[in-house]
């Protein structure tokens, strides 16, 4: 254990902390822009800097470990001037359209600027200005509202382990962008969206068919079900109607999704979805009851079995059900039916 | 070598280069052979003498006399009357200082005189494409001598008690450094030398490289001696055409010596050394940021700690030193601890090379001691200011650091006392300016560099360095306004403190420093419109005085017709027109033409 003292007040914590997960344990709110745990940090946004005594400079505190006897102070004059000063930086680069932007209500730039009552940057100059991107059937990327956080790209790379993005360009013209600078339909992109998870702010935002306000919905955490892993995501649903998809934090996709899971949810609210069984009368599928429709593949599993033998009888089960569901189907095939012939459409 | 009677050395570095110098050396070789003194005379590419300014240079050895501007059409004649007849021709001797005393021989200069050369030692004097030259020189008996007699630890503590500091840059003990690498867990550690040499106007790496390329390389083999690594790379700008294949062919020979490779000396010490090319970017002349260039990573900064010596390249305890660092090695192995000190100061022992450049008579290289004044180095060894000029101040350090002024030139330079005034040694660009330079604009243009080099990996140097040149460029547009200064003032203080690396770090100290110094500068421009260097185009402008003789000289040099008038009558100038080149005030004879 390492004790320091944060803004006066003695503390212990494990030696390899870093002054964040320190203060992040004592509940001391400090912003970043750039921090995810999951990815090794960089330090580019420079927001969560701090002061240290005995350093000349001020020292980000999402790389920086703790030492015996650190003396630090999260929100000392020095460190609010500065955090505001990168905060005019930022926005004095940024359209500031945040009345239309999607992103307004779920922004880390709004929020900030918010917290530490930046109105405006007080700059005139140059301004990033670059085509949107919309070749994504999934996402948009409009550039010009980039921080250049890297988090896309540490993502990309580090979690996905697909290399799409990198940095093109030096100094103020830096962009984020795909190899040889083409559009992102054009690389090897799987649209898994995960970089529009972790964008803080609108520069990489989803397809919208809906338009709504991120205060106007309300969160319902579930599982996705196109397969088993179990990902756990927050369905957005506005007026009852599910109008996006968050990655949430499960324990076996840890904010990750597919293209699948964080785009694919327009079924839900699809007029031909089916909600009851059908079942075929006369030659036409006639809507029916769940008892109805399970008494009838009982009666059919039952007859074949007495006429043919009870392998003639296989079940063959989605990759879109758990694990769990999966066991069942197998305990059913052999130990209530009596066959060994089941499959899974993932062996395919 | 039979039977050579004389030498003759013509500089080699790259600037002599440009100055057709090929073609005069195929001339003078082609006469040489004419007049018969092909098996007498031997025609020697040189490192560069560090005097740029005089070039192409020819030294005549065994006389040492010293030729400077030399022509392809001066050739016949130093053949004929010098070569063949011994008659000195005293038509193309080196001037020296300002044309006062004539000087026959290289070391009887000024400039020479005033110098100490460790690091320049070889540099002009030896061939660098020949290793037994090197060797002939002491060359390679250091690394000897601390494979057969020395342990790693005893190298260690001789650099680190001979008090050697980094030259890249930071001035960082050398020896602790090379203790920390040393002392790292590491299956493979490495060896770095910082060839990248970004600083405008520094070029000491270079003419070390092109003229000793073999004291880096030994210098190498023994810091991995040293921290028990047996692999280097030489980070060198691809710019530098002439260095690389200097060092390519010294490697190559090296490797043929058996100076690197297995087992060298005998000793079970293996070392090799190999080039990466950088494609000059400032940048990778970060340490951080050149190990990830060297892994093939985008050319970006990354944390520190952990610093190289413990985690670097891949990984491995690393240690990066500087060229010019290097080069002082093998001496201080072969001369010892108290040699090395009695040079310089006891905090910055030996010397620094510094580059001249800006409003100096003499521009080139120089090699003093550290500790040696400001005034020394501008007046007796830089010659001073050139046309009767003002000196007003140098700025040391390149864009990372800021101007000094006359009131500091008896102010002994090492890289303490820099940074008490708001400077930096950096690598050792010295710029020199005069009454005429506006230092609003001389602020401006280092942050005009900053701004294109800067990475773009964090927030206070991308955007922060763009605005303060916006802002430098509207105060010297003539557009200034007065909270202009205070958020100046307040973006250098927080690209200071925030930004991830040296280089935005330093960043704003050109801008701090002459707000320091010449607040008033800055004041004039914003709060009278006016440039008292008389330099911001925007901010000055030409007249033509009433008592105008009409001659209309002006008239005819004017590129862009801004002037008009009957002959013999008044002239005016059209400001609306006039691009303030100057080339009127040039021209009138009757000094009629005033700039305000
Ligand atoms: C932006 C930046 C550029 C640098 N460029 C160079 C360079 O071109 N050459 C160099 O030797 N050191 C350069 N340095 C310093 C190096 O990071 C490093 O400190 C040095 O090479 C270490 O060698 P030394 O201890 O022998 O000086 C640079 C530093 C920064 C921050
Ligand atoms: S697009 Fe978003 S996530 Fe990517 S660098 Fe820009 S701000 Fe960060
Ligand atoms: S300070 Fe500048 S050069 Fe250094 S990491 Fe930040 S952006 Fe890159």
């Amino acid at each position: 254990m390492v004790k320091i003292t944060i803004n006066g007040v003695k503390v212990e914590f494990p030696k390899k902390f870093t002054i964040l997960q320190a203060c992040r344990e004592l509940k001391i709110d400090i912003p970043t822009l750039c921090y995810d745990e999951r990815v090794k940090p960089q330090s580019t946004c420079r927001l969560c800097v701090v002061e240290v005594e005995g350093m000349r400079n001020l020292r980000p505190s999402c790389s920086t470990q703790i030492d015996e006897d650190m003396k630090i102070y999260t929100h000392s004059d020095r460190v609010i001037e500065a955090r505001k000063e990168i905060l005019r930086l930022l926005i004095a680069n940024h359209p500031l359209d945040c009345l239309t932007c999607e992103k307004a209500g779920d922004c880390k730039l709004q929020d900030y600027c918010y917290e530490y009552d930046v109105k405006e940057s007080g700059f005139v100059g140059a301004k990033k200005n670059y085509l949107i991107d919309d070749s994504n059937p999934f996402y948009i990327r409009d550039m010009s509202k980039c921080i250049m956080c890297g988090n896309c790209v540490r993502v990309c790379s580090e979690l996905q382990g697909k290399n799409i993005l990198g940095l093109i360009g030096r100094g103020f013209e830096t962009t984020v962008g795909a190899g040889f600078e083409t559009q992102i339909d054009y690389s090897a992109c799987v649209s898994c969206g995960n970089c529009v998870s972790v964008c803080p702010v609108g520069a990489i935002m989803p397809k919208s068919k809906e338009k709504f306000r991120r205060w106007e919905i309300e969160k319902v955490r579930t599982t996705c079900s196109y397969c088993g892993v179990g990902c756990q995501i927050d369905l957005l649903v506005k007026d009852d109607k599910v109008v996006g998809v968050d990655a949430a934090d499960g324990p076996s996709n840890e904010g990750l999704l597919c293209v699948k899971g964080k785009f694919g949810f327009d079924f839900i609210n699809h007029p031909d979805r089916l909600k009851k069984p059908l079942i075929r009368k006369k030659g036409e599928l006639v809507e029916s009851t769940w008892e109805e429709a399970y008494d009838l593949i009982a009666s059919k599993i039952n007859e074949t079995k007495k006429r043919h033998g009870v392998d003639t009888i296989a079940g063959f089960a989605s990759a879109r059900c758990s694990n769990e569901e999966n066991y069942l189907f197998q305990k059913l095939f052999r130990a209530g039916i009596g066959t060994n012939n089941v499959d899974h459409c993932a062996r395919l | 070598m039979d039977g050579i009677k004389s030498y003759v050395l013509i500089c080699g570095g790259a600037n002599c280069t440009s100055a057709h110098k090929d073609e005069i050396v195929k001339k003078m070789k082609g006469k040489i052979k004419e007049v018969g003194l092909k098996t007498e005379v031997q025609v020697l590419p040189k490192g560069c003498f560090g005097l740029c300014e005089e070039g192409p240079i020819f030294v005549v050895y065994p006389e040492g006399v010293f030729y400077s501007h030399v022509q392809a059409s001066d050739i016949n004649e130093i053949v004929v009357e010098h070569l063949l007849n011994g008659r000195i021709v005293d038509r193309l001797l080196y001037k020296g200082i300002v044309g006062k005393n004539i000087v026959t021989s290289l070391n009887d200069s000024k400039i020479y005189k005033k110098q100490t050369r460790i690091v320049l030692k070889n540099c002009g004097v030896i061939n660098p494409e020949n290793i037994d030259e090197y060797i002939a020189y002491d060359g390679y008996m250091a690394l000897g001598k601390v494979l057969t007699e020395m342990t790693s630890e005893e190298v260690v503590e001789v650099i680190r008690k001979s008090g050697l500091r980094g030259r890249g840059g930071g001035g960082f003990p050398t020896g602790l450094k090379w203790s920390f690498a040393a002392k790292a867990e590491g299956k493979q550690k490495y060896v770095l030398c910082n060839a990248d040499e970004g600083d405008p106007g520094a070029f000491m790496d270079r003419s070390v490289l092109e003229g000793d390329p073999h004291s880096v390389i030994e210098a190498m083999a023994i810091a991995g001696y040293a921290i028990g690594g047996s692999q280097g790379y030489i980070y060198i700008r691809a710019e530098y055409p002439l260095a690389i294949k200097r060092l390519e062919i010294a490697i190559e020979q090296a490797r043929e010596y058996g100076l690197l490779g297995e087992n060298i000396f005998d000793s079970g010490f293996n070392f090799d050394v190999e080039l990466r090319l950088g494609a000059g970017a400032f940048i990778c002349g970060e340490e951080t940021a050149l190990i990830a260039s060297i892994e093939g990573e985008r050319g970006m900064p990354r944390n520190k700690p952990p610093f190289p010596a413990i985690k670097g390249l891949w990984g491995m305890p690393t240690i990066l030193n500087n060229v010019e660092t290097y080069a002082n090695i093998s001496q201080i192995i072969l001369k010892g601890v108290d040699w090395f000190r009695s040079i310089g100061t006891e905090k910055s022992p030996g010397t620094k090379v510094f580059a001249l450049g800006g409003k100096i008579s003499n521009t080139g290289l120089v090699e003093i001691p550290i500790g040696t004044k400001l005034r020394e180095i501008i007046f007796d060894i830089g010659g001073g200011i050139p046309n009767g000029k003002e000196f007003k101040a140098v700025q040391t350090g390149g864009p990372s650091g800021g101007c000094i002024t006359s009131d500091h030139l008896d102010v002994e330079i090492d890289y303490e006392t820099l940074i008490e005034l708001g400077s930096m040694m950096g690598s050792g660009g010295m710029i020199v300016m005069d009454e005429d330079n506006c230092m609003v604009d001389i602020a401006r243009f280092f942050l005009d560099f900053t701004v294109d080099e800067s990475c773009g990996k964090c927030t206070p140097c991308r955007e922060g360095t763009k605005r303060m040149l916006e802002i430098l460029e509207k105060i010297t547009t003539g557009n200034g306004e007065a909270e202009d200064l205070v958020k100046l003032e307040r973006l250098a203080y927080v690209i200071k403190d925030t930004s991830l690396c040296g280089l935005g770090q330093t960043a704003p100290n050109p801008v701090l420093s002459t707000l320091k110094y010449y607040e008033d500068e800055y004041k004039a421009h914003v709060f009278e419109n006016r440039c008292p260097a008389g330099y911001c185009h925007e901010l000055i402008q030409y007249f033509v005085a009433d008592d105008c003789k009409g001659c209309s000289k002006c008239v005819s040099v004017c590129p862009v017709g801004a002037i008009s008038g009957v002959i013999k009558q008044q002239h005016t100038i059209d400001d609306d027109k006039c691009i303030k080149c100057g080339e009127c005030l040039e021209i009138c004879p009757f000094d009629i033409i005033i700039k305000k």
